[in-house]
């Protein structure tokens, strides 16, 4: 699967994700995840979009966001320059005798332990999406009965910021 | 200065240039209507919220300013939905007023409330719920702003009525916060200079008109650049009248009824200039063996139309009324320093196909009446003068193909949306739009039934439109469909010529009622319709139920599969058929 991502700063205003979510039903776009959130700027909230590139034209995603009244900016970021991360929360059945393996997948792939039940564990992971997939991959040998995850979000590596060429936008007055 | 709501909406309006507004008062809008009593604003009372919506698109269309109407909460909001759906699809400039329950009441299914920003988000360029009496007029000059440049379409303002009846302070002009609306500036004249060569180049190059030739005013430098270039023109359904039919270079109406010498111009190209076009399925037909030989040259003001069905090899996204007349200059400049356009042989071929193929109908003296003899009669009784509004279906390809026309804004049709029951309403806002000119709806009587409640708001507003039916009796273009693709197996599609007399309808409306069903009383008829002037007039012409529109291209089929219709032979058929003539 050829996925893109896409960061999208957009007002932050009622009605905003919902002009989002329709464009996406209206022209038949898939999506793999969004997730949003503030930024520095009270004004501003920042989406990160992944689309999957097989199945939907990201050249006309782009465009037609662009198009959006309250979308500020698209930026596509290329999967070698930006930094990706999702956060999971993974529920996992243990069995006493394999505890010890569970740790050891746990502490291998820097995840946390952030409660304990009797027969459950439940962990936090921070991770690129490859690294994500690989542990669950693990854990569903022990058996994963819940999983949360928050979708992608990501950041350009180097010095460049995504409001470099924005200030003509005059966000703060 | 201390006002309400309402008044700050009214003096907005007022202030943004309005001078009417289509609407239909309400509950939640109440308020509103109180200060547009005492404003000087025209309002316009229709019978149903759709034939506001209509006619806002009609008066847009006609005039190329912002339609207005407003309408109240709930089910007066949802039956804007279809125009704005309309609207939306041919790029027409409107803002749709709303009213909304009260703030504290949205969300508690309270009556009348329905989520009209939620509603309309997929069919309307932007939309909003102002829940702050101070920000009125602010939302209103920013749906006007939206409207009316770029791209334009429709805007959809949701006012509650708690917001309506607040006080808060007028103020004008207010400031506007869109920072991210984005407008194309000037088109890259480098881009321009290259198109300029390519067309200079081009051994069979084609002007494809759109839309936004209408909308941005564009034809007069459409005209220059076809007559610097000897370039030919097909101009799509959106775009009738941005250059004039009798002009030699028109190939008219390309696409799915469009005319051999257009359809087959795409085909045979080597060059395809879009201008504020979309390779829409219609004009295309199957896309992968759309003008399989051209390069193509396309300008539109909506960067997202731009490789979005067609791949181009020059793209110049800008608003086309500063490209169209940067590319006359380009032009003249690549002519100067290497020669025009040799397009001698291509004309000749175009010509050819133009006099083989011409749109052509059979018109026997003693009927059955042709809807074709119909538009060709009003066609050369008004010289191409009259402002032409068609609903959807036969006859709307019967007036698109027939009706010569001479100048733009001249034709009023919902092309993209494919609305039934647009032409009386949009007939009703061109006419008020342009007092003094003479507006002729065409309307097939399915169509006609749909909308025709506005026939009693042209006729207490004195507005002297005509109402052509052609009443052959049946959803006609869906009767076409089951006759060529369902073996003749027709199903649901008969609605009868005499239920309901039509010019007993048009008389219990205060119109003038006509009925014409003999192909020698067409012109009498006509005339007598054209001398009314101070109420609508409504012509029952009966027309012959089994005549088809053709050209036709079937649906899903390539251009090459274009079928002349029932009165060509087989011989000439297999003619026309592009592999041979190209051999």
């Amino acid at each position: 699967m050829s996925t893109h991502t896409l960061s999208v700063l957009v007002e932050n205003k009622p009605g905003v994700l919902a002009h989002v979510a329709a464009l996406f039903s209206r022209r038949a776009f898939n999506i793999t995840s969004l997730s949003v959130g503030p930024t520095s700027d009270p004004k501003v909230s920042r989406m990160t979009i992944v689309v999957d590139g097989a199945s939907t034209p990201v050249d006309q995603v782009h465009k037609q966001l662009e198009k959006l009244v309250r979308v500020l900016k698209v930026t596509e970021l290329e999967q070698d320059d930006a930094i990706e991360r999702e956060l999971a929360l993974i529920k996992v059945r243990v069995n006493p005798e394999l505890r010890a393996e569970l740790l050891d997948v746990a502490t291998l792939f820097r995840a946390s332990v952030v409660d304990l039940s009797p027969d459950t564990i439940v962990l936090e992971a921070v991770c690129s999406p490859g690294r994500l997939d690989a542990l669950l991959e693990k854990l569903e040998q022990h058996g994963t009965c819940e999983l949360v995850r928050t979708g992608l979000i990501a950041i350009s590596r180097g010095g460049e910021t995504i409001t470099d060429d924005m200030r003509e936008l005059a966000l703060a007055h | 200065m201390e006002v309400t709501g309402a008044q700050a909406l009214v003096k907005s309006l007022e202030s943004q240039g309005v001078d009417v507004i289509f609407g239909l008062p309400g509950g939640a809008i109440l308020p509103a209507y109180d200060p547009i009593r005492s404003s000087s604003l025209r309002h316009v009372l229709v019978r149903h919220e759709q034939g506001a919506g209509h006619a806002a698109e009609g008066y847009a269309w006609a005039t190329g300013r912002t339609g207005v109407c407003i309408a109240t909460s709930g089910p007066g909001a949802t039956n804007l939905v279809t125009a704005l759906a309309d609207a939306y699809m041919d790029s027409v400039p409107m803002v749709a007023i709303t009213g909304q329950v009260p703030t504290a009441m949205i969300g508690t299914d309270a009556f009348q409330e329905s989520d009209i920003t939620g509603i309309t988000t997929p069919i309307t360029k932007h939309n909003e719920l102002v829940t702050d009496p101070a920000r009125i007029p602010a939302a209103i000059a920013e749906a006007f702003h939206i409207a009316s440049t770029g791209r334009p379409g429709p805007v959809v303002v949701d006012l509650p009525k708690d917001i309506l009846q607040a006080q808060t302070t007028w103020h004008w002009p207010p400031v506007m916060d869109l920072p991210g609306y984005k407008i194309p500036g000037p088109p890259d004249q480098s881009l321009i200079a290259r198109a300029a060569r390519l067309i200079r180049e081009a051994k069979r190059p084609l002007l494809y008109a759109g839309g936004g030739v209408i909308k941005s005013d564009s034809s007069a430098a459409l005209r220059e650049l076809a007559a610097l270039t000897q370039v030919p023109v097909v101009t799509t359904l959106m775009a009738r009248g941005a250059f004039p039919d009798s002009d030699p270079l028109c190939l008219g109406m390309p696409g799915m009824h469009g005319t051999y010498a257009a359809v087959t111009a795409f085909q045979e190209c080597d060059l395809i200039i879009a201008l504020g076009a979309r390779f829409d399925d219609r004009v295309t037909g199957k896309l992968a063996a759309f003008a399989p030989k051209a390069k193509v040259i396309h300008a539109d003001i909506d960067p997202a139309e731009i490789g979005k069905n067609r791949r181009p090899d020059v793209a110049i996204v800008g608003d086309l009324r500063t490209v169209m007349a940067d590319f006359v200059t380009a032009m003249r400049a690549e002519i100067d320093a290497n020669g025009a356009p040799d397009t001698k042989e291509w004309l000749a071929l175009t010509d050819g196909w133009r006099r083989s193929y011409p749109l052509r109908y059979n018109q026997d003296a003693d009927g059955p009446l042709k809807p074709q003899h119909v538009v060709e009669r009003l066609s050369a009784m008004t010289g191409g003068d009259a402002i032409v509004v068609a609903g959807v279906g036969q006859h709307q390809m019967h007036a698109s193909q027939h009706y010569s026309f001479t100048k733009p804004r001249s034709w009023i049709n919902s092309g993209g949306a494919g609305t039934m029951g647009f032409a009386v309403p949009a007939a009703m806002g061109a006419q008020i739009g342009r007092p003094g000119e003479l507006v002729v709806a065409i309307d097939g009587d399915g169509c006609f039934q749909m909308t025709a409640q506005e026939l009693a708001t042209c006729a207490i507003e004195g507005l002297p439109v005509k109402v052509l039916i052609f009443n052959n009796g049946f959803l006609g273009m869906v009767r076409q469909w089951q006759e060529l693709f369902y073996d003749e197996r027709y199903s649901e599609v008969h609605l009868g010529t005499a239920i309901p007399d039509y010019v007993k309808l048009a008389e219990a409306y205060g119109c003038v009622g006509l009925r014409c069903d003999n192909p020698g009383e067409v012109d009498n008829i006509l005339e007598k319709a054209l001398s009314v002037s101070d109420v609508p007039t409504v012509v029952d012409f009966r027309t012959h139920d089994a005549e088809g529109v053709f050209p036709m291209i079937p649906a899903g089929h390539s251009n090459d599969d274009i079928v002349l219709g029932p009165e060509f032979t087989a011989a000439e058929q297999q003619a026309a058929t592009r592999k041979e003539v190209i051999a």
